[in-house]
């Protein structure tokens, strides 16, 4: 392989990755909170897609010309509007169930998932729907004579706009009194309320939390690929979980690697082997980390339980 | 300052406090002693709130807080230190004093955690370090470190002596009276130790399966026979200490 296909795809990897990282997160963030897997967390990033592609017609038909601009605001409004149907799931399918054994908020999940899909199939149709590309251009580097690396604006600004994310998001973890009341609710929930945290309310958050950065991947998809249906939150969906799990699930520094590990699989395998079978390396790395390495790259052995 | 009245609670369908009546007066020290699985932690618990109680009632401070959530409990100036000390092992020990603040106003943290620093000036030089590294004795001063930067009015502590070598329950004994003379604290003192607890304790009573069956100073609990055969049987450390 060249040095111009490696870089090209190690960008590519790099777009891919941002999108898996941002859905990983939240996984984790509510498996480390409450101990569940969330299901219904990649029909949110669908559901944050489609209220993108909504926002964009709106805008438009608003007048709002200005492309940075309609892209700010639709952001605003997917997050919004996508942290309230997180904040709805946890209200409604998970919050009863708490306390009970640990396969009915599973079950609920996935009813959950077949909701939220059902829903956007029956009010928006099932058929594939398109956005006109919005961001155009990009940078073409000269590696050699014949060599050209190629980065669009919009793969630069999904870049940018995750690190920046993460960045702030790593920063209310570690050190916010909200982060804070995360972490010991996630440690041990009984101590955080004798401390005064109320533990729903945090527990809310971090869907919220959760559910609007699956709207910022969403959006992102939207630009990106230029068509939606509501099925796209299932495969998207096992990705980020595999790339969650891969990074060590509860883990926040794992969920990121995870989702970058997997979207540098995604980009490389076809330039070696055939494009078929990206889906099952994906998962056979899944396997391989969970045989040699159960709790993941970064994530902390069950056993260490004080 | 905390009035319990009639006091029934479990877990389940087991009903573990049959009808318990406890008063705690401001600036004292009450211990409950008892034996394992008397229903000493469940009685602090319920005054907290988890599990509910099922009938009777708590009085803080002249407010009726039965039935309150666990969280709002936390707000009143109650600060619990519970059995087992429930540090967040993968904070920091400033991160755990850091939490003790939670409901209360961050401008003070500075000034209550130098408070906090000169009873366990120990934990000064392992800010850094996670909770789930200390030792057991540490882990008690962090515990009691983190319940007091809220400043409470009523500190309650669940068997702090529990897994700690003699030494070092002495050593906290004699801070838990320091910081009672010196704030006027109200401690409300849980422990299976009764030879120390009872030293402590301005007054005291002793639970039985789920009641309190006596009642007294701490001093008159220490001297009564009955007492000393069923609690201080081998307790006190030495004869010079024993009555
Ligand atoms: N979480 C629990 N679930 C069920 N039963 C419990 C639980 N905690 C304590 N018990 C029972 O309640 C009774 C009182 O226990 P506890 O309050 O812990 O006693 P103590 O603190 O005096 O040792 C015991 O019979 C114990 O087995
Ligand atoms: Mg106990």
């Amino acid at each position: 392989m060249t040095i111009d296909i490696f870089l090209q795809q190690l960008v590519n990897g790099l777009t891919l990755g941002a999108f898996y990282g941002l859905i990983a997160l939240g996984y984790t963030m509510v498996y480390g909170i409450i101990g569940m897997i969330n299901f219904a967390h990649g029909d949110i990033y669908m559901v944050g897609a489609f209220i993108s592609l909504i926002g964009f017609l709106l805008f438009s038909a608003l007048g709002v010309a200005s492309v940075p601009v309609a892209i700010l605001l639709v952001l605003v409004v997917a997050m919004v509007f996508t942290a309230v149907y997180g904040w709805a799931v946890e209200r409604i399918a998970y919050r009863p169930l708490r306390g009970s054994q640990r396969l009915a908020p599973l079950i609920s999940a996935i009813g959950m998932s077949i909701v939220l899909q059902n829903f956007v199939q029956l009010t928006q149709g099932a058929r594939v729907k398109p956005l006109p590309p919005m961001v155009q251009g990009g940078y073409r580097f000269t590696l050699g004579t014949d060599a050209h690396l190629n980065v669009s604006l919009l793969q630069a600004l999904i870049v940018f706009l995750t690190v920046a994310l993460m960045a702030g998001f790593t920063y209310i973890i570690r050190r916010t009194p909200l982060g804070r009341a995360q972490r010991a609710t996630e440690q041990d929930a009984t101590m955080a309320a004798l401390l005064g945290v109320n533990v729903n309310r945090t527990i809310s958050i971090t869907f919220i939390i959760g559910a609007s950065l699956a709207a910022v991947a969403g959006l992102m998809a939207t630009l990106y690929y230029g068509v939606i249906d509501f099925f796209i939150g299932f495969v998207a969906g096992i990705k980020a979980f595999t790339a969650a799990v891969l990074g060590g699930i509860g883990s926040l520094p794992g969920a990121m690697l995870g989702g970058l590990v997997i979207g540098m699989i995604e980009s490389f395998w076809p330039v070696y082997f055939d494009l078929a079978y990206r889906d099952v390396a994906v998962f056979g790395v899944l396997v391989l980390v969970l045989i040699f390495r159960p709790s993941g790259l970064l994530g902390r052995p069950e056993i260490e339980k004080v | 300052m905390l009035k319990v009245r009639g006091l029934h609670s479990g877990y389940g369908r087991i009903e573990a406090l049959h009808g318990v009546d406890v008063d705690v007066e401001a600036g004292e020290i009450m211990t409950v002693v008892g034996a394992n699985g008397a229903g000493k932690t469940t009685l602090l618990m319920t005054v907290c709130g988890h599990p509910r109680a099922w009938s009777g009632e708590v009085l803080f401070e002249g407010r009726d807080i039965t039935g309150l959530p666990m969280f709002e409990i936390g707000r009143l100036g109650i600060a619990h230190v519970p059995e087992g000390r429930h540090i967040f092992p993968r904070m920091t020990v400033l991160e755990n004093l850091q939490m003790g603040g939670y409901a209360v106003d961050p401008r003070h943290f500075d000034a209550d955690l130098q408070r906090v620093l000169a009873y366990f000036p120990q934990l000064g030089n392992r800010l850094s370090q996670r909770g789930g590294t200390l030792s057991g004795g540490e882990q008690q001063m962090l515990a009691i470190g983190r319940a007091l930067i809220s400043r409470p009015r009523m500190l309650l502590l669940d068997e702090p002596s529990l897994g700690l070598a003699p030494l070092v329950v002495r050593q906290l004994f004699d801070i838990i009276a320091d910081i009672n003379r010196d704030e006027r604290m109200t401690v409300f003192l849980i422990e299976q130790n009764a030879f120390q607890a009872l030293r402590l304790a301005h007054r005291a009573c002793i639970m039985v399966n789920g009641r309190i069956t006596t009642r007294g100073t701490g001093a008159e609990l220490l001297a009564d026979p009955a007492v000393q055969a069923a609690y201080l049987e081998g307790a006190a450390p030495s004869a010079e200490e024993a009555p």
